[in-house]
């Protein structure tokens, strides 16, 4: 019965079984980037929008400046009063003696250390310039920190790292695109004497190149789905430990449907770098042929 | 042997033409044609003899463009040669039928898929190229044959393989490199009168071989080659 399936005999000439396995480790690698891309972005977007504020309230007890109520007292009211804070919590004597405890070596009343009010509430408003002067000339020495240099820092921090999550994956299609180029070189070394009498027979070299760059990515593309695949377990697992560190972060039960889209756009991208890389190296090989 | 008056349109011109392969360990390059002047009117038959070596296969290649020549000038179907790009190369080799000196049969492949190559790199329909190559494969005698891999025929089946490949897809022109030399006296006649018969109906044929009993009985048009040169006819 005739091939028409590979009606010019191709097949034979593209064995490479290593190769779907190379890419499926790319592939690996590629996901791991993404999902370091995704998880660096989730990060600062979430230490960045919702930026912590907190109130530090020396001698609360004491009268305020206006002498109707305390210092603590005066300040919360102005605190309640602002649109831009959310979840207004002032801390208990025990949560402030166990934030100090690593610090101090002992409790800060045995120590006779005379303790702050210290009130933490999320801050979304720009600069907080006008609270801290209402709070100061309500309760003077009133300390307010937004965080925006440690934020700062963060978000510098968390750039770089997508930044080198994206050189490892221009780095892994690059080393794909050699491995594709590689297999193909070997295919059609083998075959040469094949390729030369089909070429001598009228075959283009698009239609050389073409059957080539089918089965090139059809492996690449079956390789990248293996190698995806595998790295969802161990996704799953980094994003059960990065979930303390933020809402926005990987889920410990599931990953952002963004993220799996990325990882289901690995299977398509190798397929392209596969068939790219076939096509290129195929017509030049055929150049060379004569 | 009959062939077509010269007065028909020139198929093939070969026009002050040199050739030389490159020698890995050489300084210089081998010439292995010189000066070659010549050409065959459609529907000509032309036998094409010398010694061994003397550039048979070459301009055999030179043909089919499986090689460029060092000098001169090559017309190939009314077409400058040196002026055909790849594309264009590739659809005029799909005029000329080649029957190999090796046979040049893809191995994995079984004796239909090997004659059925050139009609469907040409994208033949299907059904044609069955029923071509059906008709083919009792035309040489090969028809217990069809699904068998190359490795499994004796030599001459294997040549009669190649011929098949080479007329399949009906060329205008076919070449054949001793397209004889593994058959025994009875075979070779057979194939040979398969080659005149196409002449017959209007195909070029070019006919490489060192057989000069074969061509004493099939009387033509030869084109002589002694160490890279054409011998002028009368001599």
């Amino acid at each position: 019965m005739p091939d028409r399936i590979d009606p010019l005999g191709l097949r034979v000439a593209y064995r490479d079984r290593l190769l779907p396995l190379l890419i499926a480790a790319q592939a690996f690698l590629a996901g791991l980037a993404i999902a370091g891309v995704f998880a660096a972005s989730a990060l600062a977007q979430s230490w960045q929008a919702a930026g912590q504020l907190t109130v530090q309230v020396i001698a609360p007890d004491d009268a305020a400046a206006s002498g109707k109520t305390t210092r603590r007292a005066a300040v919360l009211r102005i605190l309640a009063a602002t649109p831009e804070l959310s979840n207004l919590h002032e801390l208990s004597h025990s949560e402030l003696e166990n934030l100090l405890r690593p610090w101090l070596g002992g409790d800060a009343a045995s120590l006779g250390l005379p303790l702050p009010a210290v009130i933490t509430a999320g801050w979304t408003g720009g600069s907080p310039d006008r609270l801290r002067a209402a709070l100061t000339a309500a309760a003077p020495g009133t300390l307010l920190d937004t965080g925006a240099a440690w934020a700062a820092r963060v978000a510098a921090l968390t750039a770089s790292f997508r930044a080198c999550a994206v050189a490892v994956l221009i780095t892994v299609a690059a080393v794909a695109a050699a491995l594709v180029a590689l297999a193909t070189r070997a295919g059609l070394a083998a075959s040469r004497e094949a390729i030369a009498i089909i070429a001598g027979l009228g075959a283009l070299d698009s239609d050389i190149a073409g059957r080539f760059a089918a089965r090139g990515a059809g492996r690449a593309a079956a390789g990248a789905a293996a190698g995806a695949l595998l790295a969802l377990p161990m996704l799953l697992w980094l994003a059960a430990l990065a979930a303390p560190f933020g809402a926005a972060a990987p889920a410990a039960d599931g990953l952002p449907p963004a993220l799996l889209a990325a990882l289901a756009a690995i299977i398509p991208a190798a397929a392209v770098i596969g068939w790219v890389t076939t096509q290129l190296t195929v017509r030049g090989w055929l150049r060379g042929l004569g | 042997m009959q062939t077509r008056p010269d007065s028909q349109p020139t198929l093939i011109r070969f026009e002050d033409v040199s050739l030389r392969y490159r020698q890995p360990d050489a300084a210089v390059d081998a010439l292995v044609l010189q000066n070659l002047s010549f050409a065959i009117p459609a529907g000509g038959f032309r036998w094409l003899t010398g010694p061994s070596g003397a550039g048979k296969t070459s301009v055999l290649n030179l043909i089919t463009r499986a090689a460029r020549p060092a000098s001169g000038r090559i017309h190939l179907f009314g077409l400058d040669a040196a002026n055909l790009n790849r594309r264009e190369t590739a659809l005029l080799r799909r005029r000329i039928g080649v029957v190999y000196q090796d046979f040049r049969l893809l191995g994995h492949l079984s004796v239909f898929d090997n004659i059925a190559l050139p009609t469907r790199i040409a994208r033949w329909p299907e059904p044609r190229i069955q029923a071509d190559v059906t008709d083919l494969l009792g035309w040489t005698g090969l028809k217990e044959k069809s699904a068998c891999r190359p490795a499994q025929l004796s030599g001459g089946e294997q040549q009669r393989v190649a011929f098949a490949r080479a007329v399949v897809g009906q060329p205008k022109l076919l070449v054949a490199d001793e397209p004889t030399g593994n058959l025994d006296d009875a075979q070779a006649e057979r194939l040979l009168l398969l080659i005149l018969a196409l002449n017959r109906l209007g195909t070029t044929v070019v006919v490489a071989t060192h057989n000069a009993r074969l061509i004493a009985r099939h009387p033509a048009p030869v084109l002589e080659l002694a160490a890279g040169r054409l011998r002028p006819a009368d001599a």
